[in-house]
């Protein structure tokens, strides 16, 4: 069994707000959706899978009554930031196995506008929350070991960020346009050990959407084909405290599942969306996905690299969550988006990798440096 | 600073009730398999390696060294260190670093547990030795 080729991302939209004071969470999905089954040619009434993750505001009853949704397949699956990603793998799945034929998968949150609410506590939490987690030291410990045990410096670091702002500079919506250098990210003030400010993701009001369809729905639609053709999803967390390594990410499982059913190596890629809520986050998972070996990601992602036109692995070509958008802190769904637009060739003509025929979507979710999920898609121009 | 900070007091439950009555008897307590040997921490009562039912308490020397750490610099309450450290006993744990000198932290530095107080049972912090 395998959902190699099984379905086809015949929709996308990426909410061109970056900040959207005046609209309410539920409002963003609904716009989403709708920019997504409008770039599929589809309408809402075609709806009949919901994928929807921890940001949809109560989940499951009330978006799909919101939406004024009518379907036979519905997956709430919360990885935090790579649910997207695990959407567009069970979405396969559920299309393969006939439980739906066209899936909706939505993502839109306000946390530029206001805080996000606070997530229910695990078994963990006496002997975890006091510590005080959160997404920038959580990371830094990561980035901590990896310097500690491989050498990885600052500089390697801040040259993913300059990477993303070489590309975020073509991008309109863009929250950060600017081009930035090595020195700039350096100089920028710590915020947690050894993470500089421009080591860090924008935070953006925003969200985005995907249809999910079949083979035979897809041709019969306008957009050019792209189908999903390898998936793998992981966690990986402290596990009792046993063989603590904060250096890997359960992308070292995620990642090879999704080659290997996908047929194809790292070194096929054309063009990589790699989940960027740090720095940090990008070295770490080229290494796990087998793009350099582990220890390697700072000579690799050096010397611009990562920047389209000139290194060997084009990475986010739409700026990223480190310069262009990061909507509800989630970065999985913009992933896969660009992804998209760069296996059709819609990226901005300035960023668009030539014959961009084979695509890694990546991400993760929940603390890299706690516990956290991986998800890797495989993407094919048909 | 971490020493005047506010710590949240434990819920407990059931299964963990017993490392926090003996923290309030200023003991460490991890959780050892008696089926695969191996120690664990946050303690469960069936070992996540073996899932074996056969766990028993034993009092940690609480000494151990740095795996990693952050400090965290911008924070409403102040500066504060995140790290994990490596006990004596095998199992490494979340924690913060208090009462020494945060800008000298170091991967590898030798700490010890240091209980602080809640409104309820006190929480293990480590300090560099």
């Amino acid at each position: 069994m395998t959902i190699k080729g099984k379905a086809y991302i015949a929709g996308i939209f990426e909410h061109p707000t970056r900040h959207a004071p005046d609209k309410s969470t539920a409002q963003l999905h609904a716009e989403v959706a709708r920019g997504a089954i409008a770039d599929a040619g589809l309408s809402k009434a075609d709806i009949d899978g919901y994928f929807l993750a921890g940001d949809a505001p109560g989940g499951a009853w009330p978006m799909v009554d919101y939406l004024g949704l009518k379907v036979r397949h519905i997956d709430s699956t919360d990885t935090g930031g790579c649910s997207y990603l695990i959407h567009l793998g069970h979405a396969a799945e559920a299309i393969a196995a006939g439980k739906c034929s066209i899936a909706l998968v939505t993502l839109a949150g306000k946390p530029r506008t206001g805080p996000m609410p606070p997530r229910a506590a695990g078994a963990e939490a006496d002997f975890e929350a006091a510590y005080g987690a959160t997404t920038h030291n959580a990371y830094g410990m990561c980035a901590m070991r990896h310097m500690h045990d491989y050498g990885t410096t600052s500089e390697q670091l801040a040259w993913i960020k300059v990477a993303a702002s070489h590309h975020a500079q073509y991008n309109p919506h863009a929250f950060l346009k600017d081009v930035v250098t090595v020195e700039d990210v350096v100089n920028s003030p710590m915020i947690s050990d050894p993470l500089h400010r421009l080591d860090c993701c924008v935070v953006t009001d925003g969200g985005g959407a995907l249809i999910v369809t079949s083979e035979e729905i897809a041709k019969s639609l306008k957009k050019p084909l792209v189908r999903l053709i390898g998936h793998g999803e992981a966690m990986k967390g402290p596990r009792g405290g046993k063989d603590l390594d904060l250096t890997y990410s359960a992308g070292v499982w995620s990642g090879p599942r999704a080659f290997e059913e996908a047929g194809v190596t790292p070194q096929d890629i054309k063009y990589a969306s790699i989940y960027d809520s740090f720095t940090i986050t990008v070295l770490m998972q080229l290494e796990d996905l087998g793009f350099c070996r582990k220890g390697e990601g700072g000579k690799f992602v050096a010397d611009g690299n990562l920047i389209s036109g000139v290194g060997k692995l084009p990475f986010n070509t739409d700026g990223g969550g480190l310069c262009s958008n990061h909507p509800v802190n989630r970065g999985g769904m913009t992933k896969i988006i660009e992804a998209v637009r760069q296996l059709r060739g819609e990226a901005h003509p300035k960023v668009q990798v030539k014959n961009c025929d084979l695509a890694v979507a990546h991400g993760t979710g929940g603390l890299l440096g706690v516990r956290h999920a991986a998800s890797t898609c495989i993407l094919e121009r048909v | 600073m971490s020493e005047a900070k506010k710590y949240p007091t434990p819920v407990t439950n059931p299964e963990t009730k017993p490392f926090w009555d003996a923290a309030a008897q200023g003991k460490f307590m991890i959780k050892r398999c008696k089926t695969c040997g191996d120690a664990h921490y946050f303690p469960r009562s069936i070992c996540p390696f073996c899932f074996s039912d056969k766990t028993e308490w034993e009092e940690s020397s609480g000494e151990g060294t740095i795996y990693t750490f952050s400090l965290m610099r911008k924070s409403a309450t102040g500066p504060y260190a995140i790290g994990y450290v490596t006990l004596k006993e095998g199992p490494s744990l979340m924690t913060n670093f208090v009462d020494c000198d945060l800008e000298r932290l170091a991967i590898g530095q030798k700490v010890k547990v240091v209980f602080k107080p809640t409104d309820g049972a006190p929480l293990p912090f480590f300090t560099v030795v």
